[in-house]
């Protein structure tokens, strides 16, 4: 068994989480704290590639960072390499997979704060920002992390997405889930690579359901 | 801030109307409260709450204006708006609103100056602590006290602030009758000592009774009773037969100051 697509996919997923991190908090973030017209609309489009065909996704995200695209262009000049069927192509994939479910569960952690928890801080003379920083981001940030694990579950699983981006370029661009699919199509062995995914998987939710727990423990 | 300005009265003019609970609902109030503790008394609806919000600045009124001494901070005219951080009120919640993931220690201290050195800061919340008489909670966190002993520890980071204004909503609604009497007493020491205004809304009669050195009678958003507990509550005789809480030791300080 070749185990190098593992790693990659280990590689790739935790940069998109990252990634997904950052992005996601600071969007939940937007989302929750502030009032703006068009804001379900905003959280309906950051949503949406949860549900949508993943080769659906895969070609817009092809479309906006293609060689021909301005994001692809742009890079190009910085770099001299490409985002298109390369390993920063597997990240974006795997990050814009995973992201959503980052806002989702970070928007929805920061509004099951208790609102009142959150006005003490500011009559104690905390600003917004402050009493945010301090108070609703840290009770929040089992939700949080909870959203994490699973962004970062569904980044090691992409599929999809990553054909679409990055091809399946062995040693390459080739991860994991790429490569349980040629080799089954190679009819090669492919079982080892399989129960390796699949524990990780399970280890993942694992994690998310007792980081759930323990938010009920401490605040509920 | 000034001495006289730490004793300054509270002004208070608000005509508003809010929607909730399905309907809207019209507040229409105008008192001034000086030192000591004015209670709100009434049935729940009755808008006692939203004057705590108001004066707290977590709700912004469209009409009337909130000024304490000369420092004017909101008014709805000119819009002009003091935000809560700024105004250096003590809110004292119903549900308390500790910081569950804090220690006693680090609640208390949070709302003090971050001018002040850290060790000073936990200095002086261990002396409030002790002076509500929950020290030992020190290093604790919220989801291990009683329901009086966060009480304690809530009235304690109130304090910490140096508050100009006390505002306390159905602040022992949770506890038992014996706890209540105890808190109840500790609270009226300590807005007499701090010599400032504070707002107590309670639904209660022997609280309002016992802690209270002016009532104003609320109903359906405005003020139809303002006196002395005597004159509203007809006394203690009246309340001690309704008795539903009462504070018998409580009386003779608080009425009689």
């Amino acid at each position: 068994m070749n185990w190098d697509p593992l790693w990659l996919s280990y590689k790739v997923a935790t940069i998109a989480t990252i990634l997904s991190f950052v992005i996601g908090v600071g969007i939940a973030t937007l989302l929750s704290q502030t009032r703006f017209r068009g804001r379900e609309l905003v959280d309906a489009l950051v949503t949406v590639p949860m549900v949508m065909p993943p080769t659906v996704l895969g070609y817009y995200v092809l479309t906006a960072v293609g060689k021909n695209s301005w994001l692809g262009q742009t890079y190009e000049s910085l770099t001299g390499g490409h985002i298109a069927f390369s390993v920063v192509g597997c990240v974006i994939a795997a990050f814009v997979g995973s992201v959503p479910l980052v806002i989702k569960s970070a928007r929805s952690a920061l509004e099951r704060v208790d609102p009142t928890v959150v006005q003490a801080a500011r009559t104690l003379g905390a600003s917004p920002t402050r009493a945010y920083l301090t108070v609703q981001l840290p009770l929040a940030a089992p939700g949080i992390a909870a959203g994490v694990m699973l962004a970062f579950a569904r980044a090691l699983g992409d599929f999809g997405v990553t054909v679409m981006v990055a091809g399946s370029i062995p040693g390459q661009t080739q991860t994991a889930a790429l490569y349980v699919y040629e080799q089954v199509a190679k009819q090669a062995p492919a079982g080892a690579m399989v129960a390796v995914l699949t524990a990780t998987a399970i280890l993942v939710l694992y994690t998310v359901n007792s980081l759930g727990r323990r938010s009920d423990i401490q605040y509920g | 801030m000034s001495e006289l300005g730490k004793a300054a009265h509270l002004d208070i003019a608000l005509n508003v109307v809010r929607s909730g609970h399905g309907q809207d609902f019209e507040l229409n109030v105008e008192f001034v409260a000086s030192t000591g503790i004015t209670i709100l008394f009434g049935p729940s609806g009755s808008g006692k709450s939203t004057i705590l919000q108001a004066v707290a600045g977590l709700y912004k009124p469209s009409k009337g204006h909130i000024r304490l001494g000369d420092e004017l901070w909101s008014e709805g005219g000119t819009g002009r708006f003091v935000p809560p951080e700024k105004r250096g009120v003590a809110y004292l919640f119903q549900s308390l609103a500790l910081f569950p993931h804090m220690s006693a220690l680090h609640n208390v201290c949070y709302g003090m100056s971050r001018k002040m050195p850290k060790p000073q800061r936990e200095e002086k919340a261990r002396a409030l602590l002790k002076r509500v008489g929950v020290d030992h909670l020190a290093k604790r966190k919220p989801q291990t006290f009683s329901g009086g002993e966060a009480q304690r520890v809530a009235l304690a980071r109130a304090l910490a602030t140096n508050p100009k204004v006390l505002l306390l909503d159905e602040p022992f609604s949770a506890l038992d009758r014996e706890l209540r009497v105890q808190l109840a007493k500790l609270v009226v020491e300590l807005v007499h000592e701090l010599k400032i205004p504070a707002l107590q809304v309670t639904h209660n009669h022997g609280e309002a009774a016992a802690m209270g050195s002016r009532i104003l009678k609320m109903r359906n958003g405005k003020i139809i009773e303002d006196g002395s507990p005597e004159e509203i509550l007809g006394g203690r005789k009246g309340f001690q037969d309704i008795g539903k809480t009462p504070m018998p030791e409580l009386l003779p300080r608080t009425l009689k100051q």
